[in-house]
């Protein structure tokens, strides 16, 4: 994809921890278009959060990262730290699974906005403000104004939530990635923050790569899907094409496996058996082969590349791909 | 039916590692804390002079064959003296935090478990135990029952409490509200059998861990003691009165003084050292992802 | 209250109050819940965090003090026991807890864990007890030579889930209550404890309450559906039936709010209906007033009582939706 924002080129991240060598991201290719929408879905290790890390730079100080990550037209690893610093709080912006976490618990919302509006826009104080007060409006605080003296733990995760998002737009920035924003809510406040993330992304015309482990909050909100397993990326194609016809086995296992109001009550559930493979102990076939059904042959000797299907978007690794209409 | 496979050689790696982590360091300090215990113990076994057969003629005599590490002011074996302080240092270090611990470490377990009143009447005994002026605690005490090993491991060992019992109270109470206690109750399992068979085992290993870390403070304080003139009645030789002897001849002899002061610093270092690795070795869940 | 689920419940929960106090204010946890559970009968709750489903799943087994009401297990009140007997009763009725990892003692082996049921229960012969455990830990698909002498921390969240309800099931309990057993687990994990836990429940014969805030999982599982609502129950119904026909507006919203993994159905744009009030000062009346858009003022001066809408379905509301 040409005029890409955010592209990231062979990203390798190892992790040396105890037990060896962790590679938690192993040769990673993205783009995320101005305006568009990625959704990155994998479960827990599979490494969807080091990639975002990575993306932003504020991987741990013992990983290493190896590729490229382009965004806006420079290598975001060959930059200082000083332009880093700068490109985070501007271009760049991050929204966190828990907001408590995120935000600083010992002072004010309005400190905390306020302090980002006038360190990166050079705004005067009273500018900051006036816009802090519309930035609460805008992700949908009640009495905004008021909200400014108050601490981050006088409010409701939910309400959280929206502070957190507040900050991270507070500057228009060009990319929001938001790491698993809603699985710390509740499911009424989850449709609420999705709806609002989709709306100002929207309005602010900004890239978004949302991170879960939901294939449901993917569904109707991003314009391409990846989806993670062991580090890689298994399949990439846009949202429609995907979820009309997946082709990596592992995708399918995982949309399977999730319980649908539209069936009876006491349907077994078609699980996916094992569990993912030790990250310090790389598989030399296809990492999801000992557990996939349609597994034979090469599959546990050989890695698949990612390669394009019918059409030049939709990719998936795989030797034995789910055929249009049926299994391998 | 989904299986499940469990993967044998996975931990295979995990116990090499955490051996190798312990570092050379530590069984230095090991070493050290082998051979102090070993001369302590077996002091008596020695081929050594008596430490308090005085000399009047060998005062403060030099490093020779016959006195390894010369004769103190008094004229008696230096060395000798310093194996037998190492006893006493090391049975009051010992005894009184084991004092403190078992106290402490039971009040703070009782308190974390059962809250309410009992843990604020502990609490605030602790307070007024960590308020009183220490020293003070001491002279009075000696001045009323003399002075003694026995007193002065009760004294310090009192002291130890309170701190052995924060440890206990806030371990127990980061426990007490997992669920693997609420599983315990749900099961139906008695106060005492929860306590026991649940609680203590995960309160045990800082508990132990603080403990070494006591050892170290008690050898250093009784040291102090000694060297106020509060400590082991003369002539018996503990490091702190040794140093506290050998201040009288800095100038002449200074290593009268600075003898003992090494044997300590490298007795307390060792206890440090190993508590810190043991510590550190507190958490079962280090190394795994 | 007309909540008949079968003319002899094995657990009845009647007019149940849970407050409890954090730093000076009353938490109203739960307030006035009647259910009853059938033998061999899924009843799954549902709620928001803070709801009080877990509360409600802990006064059951006595582990919260009730203010008032009564749990009758198997006729006996368990809110009246103390000692010896309630020690008893509780073995009959064990906990599945949603933290795998946090619910077994890091410092024990898995094969006293498992066996620790046992003994509190007074086997006193250890190769019964080895037999027994062996028996349970191969039924939840673990190889019992394998796991016995490993450490919790040794395995993962969803083999960890699996040796909780080995743990659960030593003793051969009537009445099992899972506390979000799912919720920490991954996608693809938890469709397996899902299945496990059916094929649990249909081997040992098993009732069960099964809490949690996934709709979707609790369908899966569960003959009827009780839906929570800050303390109090807004529904309660046959699962296929209250999900087809809500009676209550919370339910519909609850309903509504679930992700559709499929991208056709654009997701529509949710009423913004803000948040649940606190617990400590809950609205008066209907407690989801504050939230509901048929709210009108004789909700907030009257609390709905759970009355009969559609057959075998109740629901807490006076503007009910079937």
């Amino acid at each position: 994809m040409s005029g890409a924002l955010l592209s990231v080129e062979n990203a390798v991240v190892d992790l040396p921890t105890p037990r060896g060598n962790l590679r938690a991201v192993d040769h990673v290719d993205l783009e995320v278009g101005a305006g568009k929408t990625l959704g990155i879905v994998g479960e827990s290790g599979c490494g969807k959060t080091m990639l975002s890390r990575a993306i932003l730079q504020l991987l741990p100080k013992k990983a290493k990262l190896s590729g490229r990550v382009m965004f806006d037209g420079q290598d975001l690893t060959r930059l200082s730290a000083e332009k880093l610093r700068k490109l985070r709080g501007r271009s760049l912006a991050v929204v966190f699974q828990d907001p408590m976490t995120s935000l600083n618990p010992v002072l004010t919302i309005g400190t905390q906005l306020i302090e980002t509006i006038v360190e990166h826009l050079e705004l005067d104080l009273a500018q900051a403000r006036q816009r802090s007060v519309e930035l609460l409006a805008a992700v949908g605080i009640p009495a905004p104004e008021q909200r400014l003296t108050q601490y981050p733990h006088q409010l409701s995760g939910g309400m959280r939530q929206r502070v957190a998002i507040a900050v991270a737009l507070s500057c228009e920035p060009q990319l929001l990635i938001a790491d698993e924003p809603t699985t710390a809510l509740d499911v009424t406040i989850q449709a609420q923050i999705l709806d609002l993330l989709a709306r100002e992304q929207q309005r602010r015309h900004m890239a978004m790569i949302i991170i879960t482990h939901d294939l449901g909050v993917v569904a109707g909100r991003t314009d391409e899907v990846a989806v993670m397993y062991a580090g890689r990326v298994v399949e990439r194609a846009p949202t429609p094409a995907l979820f009309k016809q997946m082709r990596m086995p592992y995708t399918e296992a995982l949309l399977a496996a999730l319980p649908k109001l539209d069936v009876p009550p006491h349907t077994p559930l078609p699980a996916i058996s094992g569990r993912p493979p030790d990250p310090t102990r790389p598989l030399k076939g296809c990492s999801f082969s000992p557990r996939c059904r349609y597994s034979a042959g090469r599959c546990s000797t050989e890695k698949p590349r990612l390669s394009p299907a019918e059409t030049l978007e939709h990719l998936y690794a795989c030797f034995h791909p789910i055929a249009a209409g049926g299994g391998a | 039916m989904a299986t499940l496979e469990l993967s044998l050689e996975e931990e295979a790696g995990a116990t090499p590692v955490r051996r190798r982590r312990l570092g050379t360091l530590f069984w230095i300090a090991i070493g050290w804390m082998v051979l102090v215990f070993a001369v302590a113990i077996f002091a008596d076994l020695l081929p050594l002079p008596s430490p308090t057969d005085m000399d009047m003629l060998e005062r403060r005599a030099p490093i020779s064959v016959e006195h390894w590490l010369g004769t103190d002011g008094l004229g008696r074996d230096e060395l000798s003296r310093l194996i037998f302080g190492a006893r006493i240092s090391l049975i009051v270090g010992l005894c009184a935090p084991m004092i403190g611990v078992t106290i402490g470490g039971a009040l703070g377990m009782l308190a974390g478990y059962f809250r309410g009143r009992f843990e604020a009447f502990v609490v605030g005994g602790m307070d007024v135990l960590l308020a009183f002026p220490p020293l003070i605690l001491a002279l009075a005490v000696t001045a009323y029952l003399g002075q003694s090993i026995f007193n002065l491991t009760c004294i310090l060992g009192v002291l130890g409490i309170p701190a052995f019992m924060r440890v206990a109270r806030a371990a127990t109470l980061s426990l007490a509200r997992r669920e693997f206690v609420i599983a315990a109750q749900a099961l139906g399992a008695t106060h005492t059998r929860i306590l026991l068979r649940e609680l203590l085992p995960n309160v045990m290993l800082p508990l132990l861990a603080f403990f070494l870390l006591g050892v170290a403070v008690t050898i250093v304080v009784e040291g102090s003691l000694s060297f106020l003139g509060l400590g082991v009645p003369p002539p018996i030789s503990s490091w702190g009165s040794m140093i506290g002897e050998g201040r009288e001849s800095l100038d002449v002899a200074p290593r009268l003084a600075f003898i003992p002061a090494i044997g300590m610093f490298l007795t307390v270092l060792s206890f440090n050292l190993i508590g810190d690795t043991m510590r550190a070795l507190t958490d079962p869940r280090q190394g795994a992802l | 209250m007309m909540l008949q689920a079968a003319p002899n419940p094995l657990m009845k929960v009647e007019n149940l109050v849970v407050e409890y106090s954090v730093g000076g204010k009353t938490i109203h946890a739960v307030s006035d819940v009647s259910l009853e559970i059938a033998r061999g009968e899924t009843l799954g709750l549902v709620g928001e965090s803070g709801c009080g489903k877990s509360t409600l799943g802990r006064a059951v087994l006595q582990l919260r003090q009730a203010v008032s009401g009564k749990v009758l297990f198997d006729g006996h009140d368990l809110t009246t026991l103390k000692g010896e007997p309630l020690r008893k009763m509780r073995r009959r009725v064990q906990l599945i807890f949603q933290d795998p990892i946090a619910s077994l003692n890091p410092r024990r082996r898995i094969g006293d864990i498992v066996a620790e049921p046992l003994v509190i229960a007074g086997v006193k012969d250890p190769e019964e007890r080895k037999r027994r455990v062996s028996e349970v830990l191969s039924a939840v698909g673990l190889d019992p030579a394998l796991v016995s002498g490993r450490l919790p921390h040794e395995f993962s969240g969803g083999q960890c889930q699996r040796i909780c309800i080995a743990r659960s099931l030593v003793l051969n309990p009537e009445f099992v209550i899972c506390d979000e057993p799912v919720s920490a687990l991954d996608v693809s994990i938890r469709a397996q404890i899902l299945n496990l836990l059916e094929e649990m429940k249909a081997r040992y014969g098993l009732t069960l309450l099964f809490i949690a805030h996934d709709l979707a999982v609790v369908k899966a599982v569960s003959d009827r559906v009780a839906v929570m609502y800050l303390g109090r129950l807004c529904e309660v119904g046959p699962s296929e039936q209250l999900f087809a026909r809500p009676a209550h507006p919370y339910t519909a919203l609850l309903i509504e709010a679930i992700p559709v993994p499929d991208p056709d159905v654009r997701p529509t744009q949710s009423v913004p209906v803000g948040e649940p009030p606190s617990p400590i000062a809950p609205p008066s009346g209907c407690r989801f007033r504050t939230r509901c858009p048929r709210a009108d003022a004789r909700c907030s001066s009257e609390v709905p009582e759970l009355r009969l809408v559609a057959s075998g379905q109740f629901a807490a509301c006076h503007h009910p939706l079937v």
